[in-house]
């Protein structure tokens, strides 16, 4: 059972409390009787891995097809020593470290994560994590809400942002007045269009690097365009990539966001994923999210607390700059385990890796009678097909050689029917993008 | 002794894991884009393994001891769910394979969410809240986009009790409402000619925890719903405290129309040092279309032959996406192992004795601590830790006392409404030994707080860091650390 009381225990405990039966501790509730719950009676551990297991079974899986699928979520190699470390109760079974005395593996661990995210981003600082690049997004335009007080209502978001990050903004900001532009522009155009939409009304001016596209563009002139007008200026990045290129705040970024799944976090469906969020000095009090700070103790040892926390909801209450409570715990130490695993060396060598396999695929592809892999442009691990068909109807056929092959941009940019987002990761074998080539050249091109 | 960092233990050229050769031919880098410097830390396997073990040999957590932590119920987190959220079948699926390729997970995410209505009480639940925060953001999106959706756009009054948890007054300004605050009655529910006095057309809806956080049941919830109701308002349900309702009180049926459930709280899955936690988000059916897109659907029913098929189905008149992608999917695993093997029975079983252990525990501290609202409580209660004759102690001092003798503290200073709270929960998977324990210890703290204050005032003395500055820390603002000037050089 799943909980320890035998019968003379709870017949004890009841006669401490002065009652008769568990029953009579209910007596509060306005329903007559118990509900009858129309759901099955329990079943064991072995029943329910046996059951869980079939379910599992039913799902192909990125182990089983080759898997060019990306588009905010990658296959990488999650390198043992990870999970070995997350399945310890000391990390797992704690919570939100509120008591700084005995919660200083999660306090250091957050520190270090902060630390190691400033270095990748080449930002001053970064908060504890947010749910998902996403939500780490709308975060940053509610920052920037904040920043003006609502006197600066327009968003640009370039039509490259994730399409996700931007349905995420647009349901975070259903109840304030701001407009988002931008949006609706030429998704193929170059991201110095966006500059003319820039006025003196702008808050922030968002793009991703590298872009949805997976296209790697020097945005120092937006920036500067963003900053001339008085804006914030964001860049919303792949870490993996960050191995390799230029930090964002190399553009003068003033907010970055991530999506932190490629740092050790498996695909599952989704989710739980890691917001990265980091930011300049000068802002730090109006980021949102958990920061841990060093001090020491009253013994004179260095150690960490959870710091300013007035900014946060169980202080400020309806004044708070966000009601986030959280951050990603678990998950934020799972990448923060795999940065330190692989370092400075290993970090360059996968963003290399993944750069050389993904530029291979492209080139392979622009081999191909009517097809087109980003002819001309930078990009890191992902790019963009111009196929001759739909590219639902290439996937499907791909799906019956068990690969899966690509994100159908149709789905967020009508207009491009024909359109596929491929991602190429470490985990993709040469003779793998070969066969996929084959099968491009030979049974969708007829 | 404190663990130096993973910069301080950093060495040039060491590493952690290797990479494979290219097995394809190198291309050109684009020279313009490459960075120059990346200053991370380099540290062995071995020292990585060593160094996260060792801090996290500085953290409390349910695996090792008490950890009464009110309203965040901290219970035992079974290790089969963890086994059974890494299969490779749920941990290796991209979030965009087509549904065909998906229908184990996808059928999973429907049955989960058929599992929280039956428990619940409503008929739809989207499951895409990533956390119980994120759930009332949702909550109170969908109130909104319903009013709006009536033409109803004046109804921009959230009516929250004193007692609510922040996020709730912070989710209403967050999401373009106004915040109106209600008092509590002496008996510590909402108070009814208060909540009565604020129904007008104006009125968006009203936020209630229920169980509420003193631990008690309120007595006034459907008269309260019924207020709401009738001035055109609905109802928000914070599920922080379902411990105690699993198979005793669907929500939905005292006049709830909108609740998020925490399956970080009341369905095992970890806690995990901070998240991820899992917010869905259970609604009436006049509040279905409004769900967050995507909910899944069972689109064709199946029979002996031909297996179901689940898809994913945009709300007609949904708030839009509150994440990327469906939500978090390893914590549906692990909620739905849960409650599948919990079963009906054991579901109740969950709810009567964390209800059991909390009265328990209360009967046993109650004459060395002072409770407000003596009643008997629900999964939790909150006492005080002040006493007329130990003037200089508060709450704090008994909470880091506490951590001498193994305990993790209760929620200090919350609910605001009771001074110097401390809000315990122990909740259904402690045994009757711990509790006598637990109590053994409050009761000899509160006796020290009068006779010997100064080992409550310095405490923790066991522990192997004591107080922590705080102001310095916000002082000082050292929010990262980095590798030396010189590192690198021999």
């Amino acid at each position: 059972m799943y909980t320890p009381h035998t019968d003379a225990d709870r017949e004890a405990m009841l006669e401490t409390i002065g009652v008769e039966a568990v029953n009579d501790l209910f007596q509060c509730l306005p329903n007559e009787d118990l509900p009858d719950l129309a759901l099955p009676e329990g079943i064991t551990e072995m029943e329910a891995l046996a059951e869980l297991q079939y379910i599992s079974s039913v799902n192909e899986t990125t182990q089983e097809l080759t898997s060019f699928l990306g588009a905010g979520a990658y296959n990488h190699y999650v390198p043992a020593a990870v999970d070995s470390l997350l399945r310890r109760g000391e990390f797992y079974t704690a919570y939100t470290p509120y008591q700084p005395e005995i919660s200083q593996g999660t306090l250091q661990s957050i520190f270090e994560y902060q630390s190691l995210i400033a270095a990748l981003t080449g930002m001053d600082i970064s908060n504890a994590s947010h749910y998902d690049g996403a939500t780490a997004v709308a975060e940053a335009v509610n920052m920037a809400l904040n920043r003006f007080r609502g006197r600066r209502l327009k968003f640009v978001l370039s039509p490259r942002l994730h399409p996700q990050a931007r349905e995420t903004v647009h349901t975070y900001m259903k109840g304030s007045d701001v407009e988002i532009v931008g949006e609706d522009l030429d998704p193929e155009s170059d991201p110095e269009e966006l500059i003319s939409l820039i006025d003196e009304d702008t808050a922030l001016v968002f793009v991703q690097y590298p872009d949805f596209f997976g296209q790697v563009y020097d945005y120092t002139e937006l920036g500067e365009a963003a900053h001339d007008q008085g804006a914030m200026f964001g860049v919303h990045v792949n870490p993996i990539a960050l191995g390799l290129l230029k930090p964002p705040s190399a553009f003068d970024a003033d907010i970055v966001t991530g999506e932190g799944q490629p740092l050790g976090v498996p695909l599952s469906f989704g989710g739980p994923y890691l917001g990265i969020f980091a930011t300049k000095k000068e802002f730090v009090r109006k980021m949102a999210g958990r920061l841990a700070g060093e001090t020491v103790d009253d013994r004179g040892q260095r150690g960490y607390v959870l710091t300013l926390s007035t900014r946060e909801q169980h202080i400020r209450r309806e004044r708070a700059t966000s009601n986030i409570c959280t951050n990603q715990g678990l998950i934020m130490l799972a990448s923060t385990i795999f940065l330190s695993l692989l370092g400075k060396e290993g970090l360059r060598e996968l963003a290399a890796l993944n750069y050389h396999k993904a530029h291979y695929a492209a080139e392979q592809i622009n081999t191909i009678p009517g097809y087109l892999a980003s002819p001309g442009k930078t990009f890191f691990n992902e790019f963009v097909v111009h196929c001759p068909r739909p590219a639902a109807e290439v996937n499907e056929i791909l799906l019956q050689y068990d690969i899966l092959g690509g994100y159908d941009l149709s789905e967020s940019y009508p207009g491009m029917e024909n359109a596929l987002l491929m991602a190429v990761t470490e985990m993709i074998g040469r003779s793998e993008i070969e066969f996929m080539i084959d099968i491009l050249a030979e049974e969708t091109n007829a | 002794m404190p663990e130096p960092t993973l910069f301080d233990i950093s060495k040039a050229n060491r590493r952690g894991v290797r990479y494979p050769e290219p097995d394809v031919p190198e291309a050109d880098f684009p020279q313009d884009f490459l960075r120059e410097e990346l200053p991370l830390p380099e540290i062995s396997e071995h020292e990585v393994i060593r160094h996260f073990t060792n801090i996290s040999q500085y953290n409390h957590g349910v695996d090792i001891g008490f950890y009464p932590l009110g309203s965040c119920t901290m219970k035992y987190n079974p290790k089969v769910n963890e086994d059974v959220a890494r299969l490779p079948g749920f941990a290796f699926i991209h979030p965009l394979q087509p549904p065909e390729t998906v229908q184990g997970a996808l059928g999973l995410m429907y049955e989960l969410q058929e599992w929280l209505g039956e428990i619940s009480g409503f008929t739809d639940v989207g499951l895409q809240p990533a956390a119980g925060a994120h759930g009332e953001l949702t909550g109170v999106l969908i109130i909104r986009a319903y009013h709006r959706d009536r033409g109803d756009e004046k109804r921009t009054k959230m009516l929250i009790p004193d007692s609510a948890h922040g996020t709730n007054p912070a989710t209403s300004a967050m999401s373009g409402m106004e915040v109106v605050e209600l008092p509590s009655d002496e008996r510590g529910n909402v108070d009814l000619e208060a909540l009565e006095s604020e129904c007008d057309d104006t009125l968006a809806g009203i936020m209630i925890t229920n169980p509420n956080t003193l631990g008690l049941f309120d007595e006034n919830i459907v008269e309260a719903c019924q207020l709401v109701h009738e001035a055109g308002g609905l109802v928000y349900g914070d599920g922080a405290n379902m411990n105690a309702l699993l198979g005793t009180c669907k929500p939905a049926q005292t006049g709830i129309d909108v609740m998020h459930f925490n399956l970080h709280k009341t369905f095992s899955t970890p806690h995990g040092g901070g998240g991820p936690g899992s917010g869905p988000v259970g609604v009436v059916p006049e509040l279905a279309d409004f769900l967050p897109s995507p909910v899944v659907i069972r689109a064709e029913k199946g029979d002996e032959k031909n297996a179901p098929f689940y898809d994913f189905h945009v709300p007609e008149k949904t708030i839009g996406r509150v994440k990327a992608f469906h939500g978090h999917f390893g914590m549906f695993v692990r909620a739905f192992t849960y409650m599948i093997s919990l079963g009906k029975e054991g579901l109740r079983d969950v709810a009567e004795s964390a209800v059991l252990n909390a009265n328990y525990l209360r009967a046993l501290i109650k004459d060395s601590y002072n409770i407000p609202y003596d009643r008997m409580c629900m999964h939790e209660f909150v006492v005080q830790g002040e006493w007329e004759d130990a003037p200089d102690i508060q709450a704090l001092d008994v909470s880091k006392r506490m951590m001498d003798f193994g305990i993790h503290p209760p929620t200090n200073y919350f609910p605001l409404i009771v001074h110097e709270a401390l809000m315990i929960e122990p909740t259904e998977t402690e045994t009757k030994e711990t509790l006598d324990e637990v109590a053994q210890v409050m009761n000899k703290i509160a006796k020290e707080a009068r006779e010997e204050p100064e080992t409550l005032k310095t405490a923790p003395h066991q522990t192997p860091f004591g107080r922590l500055d705080e102001v310095k820390a916000a002082k000082d603002l050292i929010l990262n650390t980095s590798l030396p000037e010189d590192y690198g050089e021999d």
